[in-house]
Parts: structure tokens; sequence; C-alpha cells
């Protein structure tokens, strides 16, 4: 954490502040401290079994179910202490500074939510009967400002901590989880009505099922993590065939994802591309070894055979579901913007956006990558070569998207072969003569393994 | 290379089979009777039965598919079973009929169940049946009871009853659908219900718990207990969804992969799919529990993946025909690949051993059941390829039979055998 700025600093240290001043002014007077005590325990519970989110620095918990519940119940104040209890949780991950960031930010979210039901006439206690239907107004009223305020408080310091220079992208947080916990917040006000039948038993109840989504919500992220590496793990089998492209889906894929990021694509049409940067040359496997490792010029048969390849890669990857942009991209990547590509000869916006990204980051992997009848250019080198050709092969507004984060972030070519292929299957003897000359080519970038900001939860 | 498109295993959509039909035919039994009843004795507060009938049509319209091909409607189950375990409405005692929540029930079934017939989707009637009648059961029971004030007016007393009820609801439901999987997929009636049971678990503990919450939320907020549970009942569904869509985007990922081989040059066309589906039959008889059943599937779809490491495909890719030292090479090194994906290491494991005889010579363990699965299935199939000539087939399994002392698992030959023999598992 020493490496925030003074700022970050300085916003974390605000909102701390301002947490524990909205709990110091009171007033305390009427606060049923059985039903605080109940729900602190209910946060502390939903806290400790938090879901990690997949960017990891976020974590997403059933809190706001709690310090909702408490808005009715007990009125802001108590609210506040509710939410203060995320402090208490006991799991491994957040550093204490984190800590207390997450409790102040609930505390304050429930704070600014009880005060907005009080402010559309919601009446603080257990309610009864005659509460309804008028309490529900209110309390949608308190609902969407604990999110608000949440998401705010959120992207406030995920903002200042970020990455130096990151685009806007990638400080992002899902929308979708706006709604979902909008969604949860209607758990609170069931967890208050309940109150006055099952007494303090009802969170007990109504965390079954918060804790059935939170299951479904964690076997959603493993699932998606195991199928990530297995297409990653397939695909670095079809690349073995041919030795001077190992590594490149993958690159492909995050050279895509560069781009994508860069030109502030949505999370979903992300993750796609990404799958479409892994998967975009499996269609080579079509291709004879010989031809696809052939030194020197290709006869027109063996272009031929070569610009098949897209679509027996369409062939493959048709059956899979979710793609279909990405389908798209895999079949077009070869296109050029002038018309003079394969398979189909699209010129300009006819092709897919996911294409004309891929080609891109295609054409600069492959020039920065050793090929059997050339070496490997340099980043510099690539560059220029891409801005060269901008506007005849690619898209103009993509490339210069990928060299802005390139110049920002860096890029990682290859690495040096020869370690990398002790333990593989097939030709070894090519190694030798790969390893020549890509130091240069390396970025000193510090590739950012394990980002500093970590500030958590929503 | 032709795309072929495999068939999806599991339920055949439109086709029911006697013991389906009879189902269905006693569940239409069972509402024509309620509905008549409820008729002839008039609908008791028209307003909470609008209301729950409305919300079990929403449940219905939003069902979703859960791994294994299974279907469920939770909202709508959830719905059903609140109104049959409610007891009052603000301090109105609820008075409804077994009938008229069977009614209800189906009723908001068949409205929710229109607009996926409208745009051809199937309709799915036997696991429809199977939730009304999970849900007839918890009515019968417990409305006579309530209707009665025989449960007492306190939670303590109350709750233990409909927690019973609940877990009656998911026995029922787990029964019916294994039953029809034992009737549709051949599977032993026993895995069956242990795997419907296990995967049933969560989603009927949220739908269970869901149930009783509203059940006990209408005391206090009247019907507003169904507009109020709306919200987080369709986030919990929406999690659920996402998380089976990436099981079945994973599949067919897998599948899709599975045929770089096949593109490749290495196999014939079809290869993978039919040695998978081929393996899963046989898991199936040999009374294979579903966890490992997708791992053997996964196997099976990428048990030629080391192929991939030759420079020349072997010709037609018959893996029998080559030496054991080759085989074996292949087959760690389709390992090797797989282990690189970190989460299947398994599958992994399966895929080495399946060039191993199944008596090793010396002290030599003993393969796993799924690689000696894959191993004859693969062998049949090198053998017999894409024909469908039950002679060929059957002259297959004798060959395989020969090897039984030492190179295949004499169980899984018999279990081929049998399969062979029904036909099942040649696409007939």
């Amino acid at each position: 954490m020493g490496k925030l700025s003074r700022i970050a600093w300085l916003y974390i240290g605000a909102v701390i502040a301002a947490a524990a001043l909205a709990i110091a002014r009171g007033p305390f007077g009427g606060i049923n401290w059985a039903q605080v005590v109940v729900l602190g325990l209910l946060v502390v519970a939903c806290e400790s079994v938090a879901t990690v989110l997949k960017s990891r620095s976020l974590a997403w918990s059933a809190n706001s179910t709690a310090s909702l519940a408490a808005v009715i119940l007990v009125g802001p104040v108590g609210a506040a202490i509710v939410g203060a209890c995320t402090l208490l949780g006991v799991r491994r991950g957040p550093s204490v500074p984190q800590r207390l960031f997450n409790a102040s930010m609930f505390a304050l979210s429930a704070y600014l939510a009880g005060r907005t039901f009080l402010l559309f006439g919601g009446h603080v206690g257990t309610p009864g009967p005659s509460a309804f239907p008028g309490i529900i107004g209110p309390f949608v009223g308190a609902d969407a400002a604990h999110v608000i305020v949440n998401f705010s408080l959120l992207r406030g310091v995920l903002w200042l901590t970020r990455e130096p220079g990151a685009p806007a992208g990638r400080v992002g947080l899902d929308f979708k989880l706006l709604f979902t916990d909008l969604g949860y917040g209607a758990f609170g006000l069931l967890i208050a009505a309940l109150w006055s039948v099952l007494g303090p038993f009802t969170p007990v109840f109504v965390l079954i099922p918060v804790f059935i989504a939170r299951w479904a919500v964690a076997q959603f992220a493993a699932q998606q993590r195991s199928y990530e590496a297995t297409v990653s793990a397939l695909c670095q089998a079809v690349e073995t065939k041919d030795f001077y492209t190992r590594g490149h889906s993958e690159r492909v894929s995050r050279g895509s994802v560069m781009i994508a990021h860069e030109i502030g694509m949505r999370a979903e049409r992300v993750e796609a591309i990404r799958y479409a940067g892994m998967l975009h040359d499996v269609g080579k496997l079509g291709v004879p070894t010989s031809v696809l490792q052939k030194n020197g010029s290709l006869t027109d048969d063996e272009y031929a055979a070569i610009q098949l390849h897209p679509m027996r890669g369409l062939d493959i990857v048709r059956e899979i579901g979710f793609l279909d942009e990405a389908l798209a991209g895999i079949m077009h990547h070869h296109e050029r913007i002038d018309g003079k590509g394969y398979p189909m000869g699209l010129a300009g916006h006819e092709i897919p956006e996911f294409a004309r990204v891929l080609a891109v980051a295609d054409a600069f992997d492959a020039m920065t990558s050793n090929r059997s009848y050339r070496g490997a250019r340099s980043v510099p080198e690539g560059v220029t070569e891409l801005r060269k050709w901008a506007g005849t092969q690619f898209d103009p507004a993509f490339v210069d998207a990928f060299v802005t984060a390139i110049e920002r972030d860096g890029w990682k070519g290859p690495e040096s072969v020869a370690g990398e292929a002790a333990g593989a299957v097939g030709e070894s003897a090519a190694a030798d003569a790969l390893t020549a000359g890509l130091e240069d080519s390396e970025p000193d970038s510090s590739a950012p393994a394990e980002p500093l900001r970590a500030i958590e939860s929503l | 290379m032709a795309a072929r498109r495999y068939e999806p295993r599991g339920f055949p959509r439109q086709v029911l089979d006697s013991g389906q039909s009879l189902l269905v035919v006693f569940a239409g039994l069972l509402v024509i009777a309620a509905v008549a009843q409820t008729a002839v004795a008039g609908v008791k507060d028209v307003r909470v039965a609008v209301a729950f009938g409305a919300l079990i049509a929403f449940g219905e319209l939003l069902r979703l598919t859960m791994p294994g091909d299974r279907e469920t409607a939770p909202i709508a189950m959830a719905g059903a079973l609140a109104y049959a375990l409610l007891l009052k409405i603000g301090d109105e005692p609820a008075r409804q009929s077994p009938q008229q929540v069977i009614a209800v029930a189906a009723l908001g079934m068949v409205i929710g169940a229109l607009p996926h017939l409208a745009v051809g989707r199937p309709a799915r009637l036997p696991a429809m049946a199977a939730r009304l009648l999970a849900v007839a059961c918890v009515a019968a029971i417990f409305r006579p009871l309530a209707n009665a004030s025989l449960i007492g007016s306190r939670w303590w007393s109350e709750l233990p009853v409909m927690v019973c009820l609940v877990i009656v609801a998911w026995l029922v439901e787990a029964v019916i659908a294994a039953l029809i999987r034992t009737d549709v997929l051949r599977a032993r009636f026993g895995v069956a219900l242990l795997d419907e049971l296990r995967v049933q678990l969560p989603l009927g503990a949220a739908v269970g718990a869901s149930a009783i919450l509203i059940a006990f939320a209408a005391e206090i907020m009247g019907l507003w207990a169904v507009a109020v549970f709306t919200a987080p009942l369709l986030v919990t569904q929406v999690a659920l969804r996402r998380y089976a869509g990436i099981r079945a985007t994973y599949l067919q990922t897998v599948r899709a992969l599975a045929r770089v081989t096949e593109i490749g040059g290495y196999v014939e066309a079809g290869h993978s799919a039919r040695v998978s589906r081929l393996s899963v039959a046989i898991g199936r008889e040999l009374g294979m529990p579903e966890p490992q059943l997708l791992e053997l599937e996964y196997a099976a779809l990428m048990h030629d993946i080391g192929q991939l490491s030759l420079r020349d495909p072997i010709p037609g890719g018959a893996t029998v025909l080559v030496v054991r030292e080759e085989q074996r090479r292949i087959a760690e090194y389709g390992a090797e690949v797989i282990e690189q994906a970190g989460v299947l290491d398994t599958v992994a494991d399966i895929v080495r051993r399946q060039s191993d005889p199944c008596r090793p010579a010396g002290r030599g363990q003993e393969p796993p059941l799924s690689s000696r699965i894959i191993r004859a299935a693969n062998a049949f199939d090198d053998l017999v390829g894409s024909s469908v000539e039950p002679s060929r087939a059957a002259a297959a399994v004798q060959r395989l039979r020969l090897d039984t002392a030492s190179e295949y698992d004499p169980r899984v030959v018999e279990a081929l055998s049998r399969l062979v023999s029904r036909q099942s598992v040649l696409g007939l």
C-alpha cells in the first residue's frame, strides 16, 4: 500500500473520517441494540464468505442486505454501525487500510441510505402489517442510495489507485453488479418485515437463498476460470504443430484485449474478443505442416491452402454457442481495409469490428516474432510497420489504439524459446535459431503482475 | 470437411415414451380433477390466487436449464410452494383448498409455458408434471392441516412442518426426475436418484427457503410479499443462469476443440464425438455417477489430442493399429496438454492411462475405469468407424472380447456388447 499517491490517501482518510463522524454524531436514543448486534453478526457472516470477483481487486458480498434491514429497524446511525461491522469479517486478503476503507464505505452508504429512507417519509422501527405498502417507496429510495453511494465511493478509490495512465475502461466496475445489488437490497426489507414473526432468527432463513446465490456466483467464477484455462491449453496444443507460432494465440488474444480496452469496449465483448484471439488460428491445423513451415515463397496452391484457414477455424468454433461476434472475427481476421484480403475480400467497415481488431494484433505479433523465413522485428519497427499499413491493411483507429496501449503498457513478445522448448514434444532442433535478437524487443515495462490497488468490496 | 452436428445427449425433446406419457397423463388427470372441484366449490381469495398464479406464470416463463439438461423453474416452484404453505394474508387466515392450489399452480404453469410454445420451444411436459406433482403433495398434506388450524400460530410450531414439506417436495421432484432419466438414458435408478438429489440440492434449498419466507412474509406484508420477493429471486435466477450458461459453453467448447484432430486429418471425422458418446453410454451402463461421467466425456473427447504431436497422421487415425510405445507416447502427450489447463487433472490422468492394458504385467496399477472404458470404446470405433451395420459392430465386439484376458476390461466389453445389441449408441 506504500505506493498509493497522496491524493488516494487523502481520499481514503476522508471517507474514514466521514464515517466516524456520522456514527459519532449520533443520536443513539431509541436504537434497539439487540437488533444491531444480530445484524452486525449477519454482516460479519456475509463479509467472511465474500466472493472475490474476477478482477481480484474486487469482492462481492451480501452485506448490503443487512445494512438495509438496519436502515428500517434501527435508523441511519444504527445502520452505519451495522455497516461498520464489515471491519470484523474473517477473511484473508484485504489489508488493514483496505478493511478500514471498506468498513467506512459501508457505514457511510448505510448512513446515507438511512437518511434517504427518512427523507422519503419512512418510519424507523419493526414494521407491522400497517406499514405496507407505504414503506416500499422509501425503502426503494434507501436501496438506490445505498448502491449509488457504495459504487461512487468504490469507483473513486479505484480511480485514484489505478495504475498510472491506465485507460478509463480498466477502472470500470461491472454495472450489472449494480442491479444485482439493488435486487439483493430487497432481502433487507424482508428481514425487517419478518422480524415481528421470526424475531432474531430471521437472518438465518433469509441467508439461505442469499448463500445459494453466492454459491452460484462462485461456481460461475470457478467455471469461467477453468474454461479459460482449458481453451488456452487446447490452443497451445494446436500451436505445437507450427513451432514458430508458439504462444501466438495467447499474445494475439492479449493484444486484442489491449485494443478493446483502449477503445472502451463493453466487458462482455472484451471477453468474447479474448476468446476470439485465442481461437483465431485453430483453422491452421487443416493446413499441411510442410506449407506452414516452408522457407521461401509459396506456390499458388500452397497460398490457397493457407487462405482456407479462417474458414476451417470457423468450422471448428461454430458450435460454441456464445461466440457470435467472435465467429465473425475469426472468419474475417485476414480481411484488409482496402478489400484485398481473404476469404471474402470485404473492405472498410464491411469487415466486422472484431476482425479489424484481431487483424492488427495478429499482424503485430507475427511481425515481432520469428518466422521460418525471417527473424523477429523489434517493437518500434513493428509499430512503424503498423502505421505504414494503417488505412490500407488495418483500421487506423485500432492501430492508434494499439500503439497508444503499447507505448503505455509495453508489449510482451515471445519468450526466449530455448527454456520453453525443453519440456515440449517435437522439434527442438530449431530452438537455437530462435533465441537470437529478442532481448532488444523486450520492452522494459514491468508487467503489473499484482496490481497494487486492491481496495475491495461492493 | 463437413461440419458434423453432434446430437445433444439427453432427453429426446418431442418424443415421449410410455413412462413419461403415463406421468403426463396422470398429472393431467389430477389437474382436471382439481380444476373441476375448485370450480364447484368456488375460488377462495381470488386476489391471492391471481397474485400467486401470476408469480408462477412469471417463473415458468423464466425457466432455465441446469447442467445435465435439467429443466427447472425455481421462481415458479417457490411461488407454488409458498401458495401451498400460506397461513395468513395480513390478519386474514388463508383458506384455499389443496385442489385450488393445484389448479392455480397448473394454470400459472400453462400460461407461463405458452410464450415458450409460441416461439417454438418444446413444452417439456414431463418436467412440468414433476413440478406439479411435488406441489400437489405439499398442498395435499399441508392445506387440510392449515385450514383446520391444526398447526398452531407460532413460528416454532409452523416452521418444522414447512421445512419437512419442502424437503418432501424436493424428494418427489428428484424421484420423478430420476425415474425419467432411468427410463430415457437407461441409467440405474439408484445412481440417477443420487445424481438428481445432489444436483437439485442447492436449488431445492433456495426454492424451499424462499417459499417459506414468502409464506411468513405474507402475514406481515400481505400480497406485497410476492412483489418484494420477486427482486431477489430474479437476482438468484440470473446467477444460476450464468452458471448454467458457462457450464454449457465449456462442454460445447471442448466438443468443438476436440475436433481439431479431425480438421488436421489425424482422425476420421466424428471419431471423438462417437467415442465420447459410446464411452458415456458404457459408463452409465456401469452405473457411474454424473460428475465422473462428465470427466469421462471430457477425457473421451480429448483422448486423441496427443496425436497433434505426430508429424504425420496415422493412416485413418486408428490408434488401435500402432505399436504400444507409440500409443503410450501419444497418450502421455495428450495428458500433458490437458494438464496445462491446471483444472482437469483427473481428466489428464484418464487420458494418460488409456493406452495401458487393463491387466498390466508386473506390479503396475490397474488403470482407472474411465481409461478402460475409453480404451475399449476407442478400439471399437477404430474397428467400426461410422458404419451402422450391426454385423460389423458385433464382429468388433467379438474381437475385443478375444482380448479381454489382458487388453480390455471384460466388464466394459460386456457393457459395450449389451449396448450394441440394443443399438442405442449407433445413432439409430
